[in-house]
């Protein structure tokens, strides 16, 4: 089951079980959620291409009770309508969630325009919001279990889909509570959304090179668990971030300032794996994107045994005080 | 070619009653102790809030979240204080709190907000947003077969904003007859009149073609607006649209369609006494 389909699926399981659940689209593809139209006509809207309106109406129809699921593109949401979910959504803490299509590099042969780059940079700034980008369809279904009486927006980013299922039912899925894939004493990595399966097959790798790695799967990028990343920190000499979404401000940016903040007695060795400072520049595939921009379980490897076995820079006598 | 409203009446000649005089000293005491305002915004919606307040409106301002209440939105936010003077004129927060207007110790800001403000169904501010924020109350209320009504008053110079014209559409589209979008069309905006920085003629016509039963009214003219506002909708199966030709800083000849009225800040207290002269105080 594709993790896009599952969501949508679970909006009309939502929908069947609670009469506040509206479903808005902007301008989707003929057929999507034909049962719930069919089903429940007065609660299925199609707004067409007018993100800003659908965004300003589903706070409306939030804050009068309804728990609206808007779908559209990742970026359409995060780009166009960013002010809408800054002041419409989150300034009023409107109970609506936004389903956003194609997070990451899924619209590679779409080009630039349709590629959510930045969403996570960008979105992560704004009070209020949560924002959820799961790893695989079981972890969707459990995610939209929870969003019916979760207060406030969020913010779901969906994965192409299709996607090798890694996550477990246990520990009970949380909004806002990192899940620890693996342990190991010797690396960290941290990972969200798919970028967690890569970080899972690197960290099976490592091990059979000796080197025995934790991963940890942060599907809740806002609010963060800052206290599961900052214990993680602490344990491992080397750190390394992987994410769909640009370096910048991202899961990474975020980790880098709990580690910036950490006042740790030793210093650790991390890097971040993203999409660089760079609109991506080449068609093709999803896969083919995330190669060419190096988010590959194989970097992964490389970058954390780099860093399990450089050196520490010693600091230049000129600049010791 | 430069199309003008064909609105016969000029609002510049429409007398204003003690209780609209009254309200504006109201808003030149605010302006006066905050040192700033957007002053002449406000005075061309005097009579349009007075009216919904005074006579359309059903509310409980001592339970403002009253779930039948009819909702008002001021989408064109810098008009606040004009809002703020009745809200306070109906009880729905003390009157004391009008003098602490932009203090950090109040509630009452530059612009109108939702969970601070009693009364205020939805921060505005930012122009464009307060229409879509409408329309989904008012399809709330479709869906829900309630019978309580949704106004939002925008402003001309917010019109140029597409999200309004979305949202327009998407109300035509859904038969909002809860809905009614109130236009203060005072024909002056920031930097100049509607007609030099982006015109909306022809104006009632954009709003009949998205769908909207349309009238247009004197928006100072009290007889006018309760006689249009008390009968809606405007046209069967579609939202209505009042478009109320008003005049910015209506009330003081030299305020009138003069843009530096539009935000004052730092305002004399030579100032202040010559406007509550011309306001009769």
């Amino acid at each position: 089951m594709i993790v896009r389909q599952t969501s949508l699926n679970m909006v009309y399981e939502l929908a069947k079980q609670d009469e506040r659940v509206v479903f808005i689209g902007s301008e989707l593809v003929a057929g999507t959620l034909k049962k719930f139209k069919q089903d429940m006509p007065d609660r299925f809207f199609m707004e067409g291409v007018s993100e800003a309106n659908i965004v300003g109406l589903a706070a409306g129809l939030a804050l009068e009770g309804k728990i609206p699921y808007v779908n559209t593109i990742a970026t359409f949401f995060a780009r166009r309508a960013y002010e809408q979910i800054v002041l419409d959504m989150c300034l009023h803490k409107a109970k609506v969630r936004l389903m956003a299509s194609g997070g990451g590099l899924v619209y590679a042969p779409l080009g630039p325009t349709h590629l959510a780059i930045e969403d996570i940079s960008v979105l992560r700034t704004i009070p209020n919001l949560t924002i959820v980008a799961p790893c695989d369809a079981d972890e969707m279904r459990r995610l939209m279990l929870l969003t019916l009486d979760y207060p406030g927006p969020i913010y779901i980013r969906l994965a192409k889909g299709g996607d090798p299922i890694i996550s477990r039912s246990d520990p009970p899925f949380q909004i806002g509570k990192a899940i620890l894939l693996r342990e190991g004493s010797d690396a960290l990595v941290i990972a969200t959304g798919i970028c967690s399966k890569l970080a899972m097959d690197a960290a099976t790798e490592l091990a059979s090179q000796g080197l025995e790695a934790s991963v940890l799967h942060v599907h809740t990028i806002k609010p963060l668990d800052t206290a599961a990343i900052d214990q993680g920190i602490q344990r491992v000499p080397v750190i390394v971030s992987i994410e769909e979404n640009v370096t910048i401000g991202g899961l990474g940016g975020a980790v880098a300032e709990i580690i910036a903040e950490a006042s740790l007695d030793r210093p650790k060795r991390f890097a971040r794996i993203g999409i660089p400072d760079v609109f991506p520049h080449q068609y093709g595939s999803q896969a083919s994107l995330m190669e060419a921009f190096q988010i590959t379980t194989q970097n992964l490897v490389d970058k954390v045994m780099k860093l399990s076995t450089q050196s520490y820079r010693s600091t230049p006598e000129s600049l010791r005080k | 070619m430069m199309t003008v409203s064909s609105f016969p009446i000029s609002p510049r000649n429409t007398p204003l009653d003690e209780r609209s005089l009254s309200l504006r000293r109201t808003i030149v005491q605010m302006v006066q102790c905050a040192n700033r305002g957007h002053i002449g915004s406000a005075f061309s919606l005097v009579e349009i809030i007075r009216v919904l307040y005074d006579t359309i409106l059903r509310y409980d301002s001592r339970n403002p979240r009253w779930p039948e209440r009819d909702r008002c939105i001021l989408s064109k936010g810098h008009g606040c204080l004009a809002l703020y003077a009745l809200l306070a004129d109906k009880g729905f927060f003390p009157e004391q709190e009008l003098w602490k207007f932009c203090k950090s110790d109040g509630i009452l800001g530059g612009h109108p907000e939702y969970g601070k403000v009693p009364g205020v169904e939805a921060s505005t501010g930012s122009l464009g947003h307060g229409l879509p924020i409408g329309v989904g109350f008012a399809l709330s209320a479709q869906l829900d077969k309630a019978a309580h009504r949704i106004f939002v008053i925008i402003g001309d110079g917010e019109s140029n904003e597409g999200s309004v014209w979305e949202a327009a559409l998407c109300a035509g589209k859904h038969q909002l007859t809860n809905l009614t979008v109130i236009v203060d069309y005072n024909k002056q905006q920031s930097y100049d009149s509607t007609l030099v920085v982006q015109n909306l003629e022809p104006f009632a016509e954009k709003w009949r073609t998205f769908g909207f039963g349309v009238e247009e009214i004197d928006g100072h003219d009290l007889n006018a607006l309760r006689h249009t506002l008390s009968r809606l909708p405007i046209e069967d199966s579609k939202p209505s649209a009042v478009i109320c030709h008003t005049v910015k800083g209506k009330g003081v000849p030299e305020m009138e369609g003069n843009p530096l009225w539009h935000h004052k800040t730092k305002v004399s207290e030579e100032e202040v006494q010559n406007l509550l002269r011309h306001l009769g105080g």
